[in-house]
């Protein structure tokens, strides 16, 4: 259980560690909170010749409010948001995901980024800034771009970040008081992975999610477009679960059209 | 190897380490502070749980290297903290140890918990050990142990 041997590398700025991944793309990680990437050195699943510390760069722990939206540094911790440390434009939906990952010794440490560019399936962050419409804000050597949820997440541990290409944060837009949010989450044992887990945001936008169901969070399109026009979104979960399911297991399935009902039901104030 | 200077259980120290070297193996290895102890490696288990810069943490999921001028503190680093003590002893009398290899990180998991939170109902004390592995199961004393330590810590009018 011990990594390889890499380099180590702390660039003090961003821009320097830009400047490191790009001269070093085809062999470097990039590390913030590594409470996914250090297990994976350990068992020697992801090895790297050079490690890039970013856990200090406080350009990934800015927070800034722009008005309607809010930016969200990729740096900020899972503890920052349970803590209430930074802001939550999605009405304690955000606080409440933070304190479902993991464990506290994780919480602290990893951060919102780290799990977005992870990109595990079941992963809580991909989900939720998936629900919130969340824009994610992503740096190379001398360019930025900025990226839909959707069209960052991939697939299983698949983003479509590229070589050298660094998330800085998230925009998230703020709900309005009156938007009301879910997230309902079934995991086999308290800090584990979800084995399903649905996440409604029902306001102006009404965005209802599922993870652990396929390779990635995805958007139930006509149960969220049922539930936005007060049409029985229930009876459209199962559809769009076929859509994102391929063979689906008859447990799992019954499992995830019980946390998106609950999802619903939590949203409707049922 | 890469030379790092932070302060360990608030003494300054400064070692050459190898930038794989995890931060639990610099504590057991170069500081000779056993009480960390390694069971998994790959964060399941809890048993190296320390604090860096006062917040609680996987000293299996940190490189050494990484902590370069932090503060961190180990199970011999709250040896006169009145809080520690008192988990203790309630750990004591309850008989929540058995073989004691989980029992630094259940003590560690423990003292953040009460920190935070200094009434946790049983549940929220369970939830806390849920990333802390008891091989010998003994998980009843441990929460009982807690559940004893939070009451005595409550002031008494």
């Amino acid at each position: 259980m011990k990594p390889s041997p890499f380099d180590y590398a702390r660039p003090a700025s961003l821009d320097l560690a830009l400047a490191t991944m790009a001269e070093h793309a085809d062999s470097a990680s990039l590390i913030a909170g590594g409470q996914s990437l250090v297990p994976l050195l350990n068992l020697r699943m992801a090895p790297s010749e050079l490690i890039v510390d970013i856990s200090r760069l406080l350009e990934l722990r800015e927070i800034r409010d722009l008005g309607d939206r809010v930016f969200l540094g990729a740096g900020l911790t899972h503890a920052m948001f349970e803590d209430g440390v930074a802001p939550d434009p999605g009405n304690g939906l955000m606080r409440k995901t933070a304190e479902n990952i993991a464990y506290r010794a994780i919480r602290c440490h990893g951060t919102i980024g780290g799990s977005v560019a992870m990109a595990d399936p079941a992963a809580d962050w991909p989900a939720v800034l998936l629900a919130l419409g969340a824009v994610a804000i992503l740096r190379s050597e001398g360019a930025e771009r900025r990226v839909t949820m959707n069209d960052l997440l991939v697939g299983t541990y698949e983003t479509s970040l590229h070589q050298g290409e660094i998330i800085v944060g998230f925009e998230i837009a703020k709900l309005p008081p009156t938007a009301r949010t879910s997230y309902i989450k079934f995991n086999k044992k308290v800090g584990a992975f979800a084995t399903s887990l649905a996440v409604a945001v029902h306001g102006e936008t009404t965005r209802v999610v599922i993870a652990g169901a396929g390779s990635r969070a995805r958007i139930l399109r006509k149960t969220s477009e049922a539930l936005a026009t007060g049409a029985d979104a229930i009876a459209c979960i199962g559809g769009d679960l076929d859509e994102i399911m391929s063979e689906p297991d008859a447990y799992l399935r019954q499992l995830h059209v019980t946390t998106i009902t609950r999802a619903i039901g939590e949203v409707l104030g049922a | 190897m890469t030379r790092i200077s932070l302060h360990v259980n608030g003494t300054a120290v400064e070692r050459d380490v190898e930038p794989r070297t995890s931060l639990a193996d610099f504590l057991r290895e170069s500081c000779a502070l056993t009480a960390t102890h390694l069971g998994c490696e790959h964060g399941a288990c809890g048993a190296c749980t320390v604090l860096v810069d006062g917040m609680i943490a996987r000293s299996c999921l940190k490189f050494a290297v990484m902590c370069e001028g932090r503060e961190v503190v180990t199970l011999e680093g709250l040896a006169d903290d009145a809080l520690s003590d008192t988990i203790k002893q309630a750990f004591h009398e309850s008989h929540a140890l058995q073989c004691g290899f989980c029992t630094p990180g259940m003590l560690m998991a423990a003292r953040d918990l009460l920190s935070r939170n200094p009434i946790p109902s049983e549940d929220q004390v369970r939830a806390a050990l849920a990333g802390h592995i008891c091989r010998c199961t003994g998980y009843s004393g441990i929460v009982h142990a807690i559940i004893l330590a939070s009451r005595r810590l409550i002031p008494v009018e």
